[in-house]
């Protein structure tokens, strides 16, 4: 029988992998599509890795907010636009070993900062959140609700902006186009429409002039 | 067992992997936005890990925080992303100069 921290390490270095080679694959993909897709991978992958460490919520969270609405999203555009590649692909290998360069020197110097082997003690003791009592949820919320509500609901407001500013944005008002104004129509009143005159239902005979067509038998 | 520095390696990699990607993916906008993502989950493991060993929960609530400006960002990036290529018909940043920055 496997014992079951083991198990969990195994887990998290096969999740892992391919959270680093989905990231690698975001990088390097030569289609938009693909890289999007690969993006995909990348955050489900992590969400994974989030329920190893038992962050049940934001690892749901991530799924159906990110998987579910920024990269359906990001798939939209990539899709809507009509993008030629070849001339974006300039520059990639010139800039190739810099980028390589740029980013092992960054990571060893994380690597040595974060000390691996220092840290290495570190365990993942109790779940803090099994330790009150509660599920994660219900952890995360209390802190949410109580302590952050004020960030909460900025942050409420933030999304208020950004769904604002995305329509603002995008909106486009062409000329010649027949819509519309329900403001108007709602306003108009009946006599605006309709005009109530009095008149007599017929005129006297002897008013009219005599057409010229009337009387034929004038005419030589 | 998993310890707290496999969490906080994994996302350095990630970090250094999106760093990568600014340098090489320098003239299309979409993998720009996409590299900008890629860091922002490298720092939500790091706060969920953080979150986990320490016991603390304002990590976990800082996560959340950041995965709801990251999607205003993205839909406003996006939104002038679609606006840039009305106008302009591309999305290369060695095309878009018009402010001489």
């Amino acid at each position: 029988m496997i014992d079951p921290s083991v198990f969990q390490l195994v887990c998290f270095y096969a999740f892992a992998a391919v959270t680093v080679v989905a990231a690698l694959g975001v990088i390097t993909l030569r289609n938009s599509v693909h890289a999007v897709l690969s993006l995909v991978l990348t955050f489900f992958s992590t969400a994974c890795i989030w329920l190893l460490a038992e962050a049940e919520f934001l690892a749901i969270a991530l799924i159906v907010v990110y998987v579910g609405a920024v990269m359906v999203l990001f798939l939209f555009v990539v899709m809507m636009l009509d993008i030629k590649q070849e001339h974006l692909r300039e520059g990639f290998i010139r800039y190739l070993p810099v980028g390589i360069v740029v980013a092992v020197v960054m990571l060893v110097e994380m690597l040595a900062l974060i000390g691996v082997r220092t840290m290495h003690e570190a365990v993942m003791g109790a779940n803090p959140a099994t330790a009150a009592g509660l599920s994660n949820t219900q952890w995360l919320g209390q802190a949410l609700y109580t302590q952050f509500l004020l960030p909460f609901e900025i942050a409420a407001l933030i999304l208020t902006v950004g769904v604002v500013a995305a329509v603002a944005l995008t909106l486009r008002h062409r000329g010649g186009t027949r819509h519309q104004t329900a403001a108007q129509q709602v306003a108009v009143k009946a006599s605006d429409r309709v005009r109530i005159i009095k008149m007599a239902a017929e005129r006297p005979a002897t008013e009219t002039p005599a057409a010229p067509a009337q009387n034929p038998e004038t005419k030589p | 067992m998993i310890t707290l520095s496999h969490f906080i390696v994994l996302g350095a990699v990630l970090f250094c992997i999106a760093v990568a990607s600014l340098f090489i993916n320098r003239k299309n906008v979409i993998v720009l936005l996409m590299s900008i993502e890629l860091m922002l989950l490298a720092v939500n493991i790091n706060f969920v890990a953080f979150s986990r060993f320490l016991g603390d929960v304002a990590g976990q609530v800082f996560v959340f925080f950041i995965l709801t400006v990251a999607a205003a960002e993205t839909a406003i990036g996006l939104a002038i992303l679609v606006l840039l290529f009305r106008n302009r018909s591309t999305i290369n940043i060695a095309e878009i100069d018009s402010m001489k920055g």
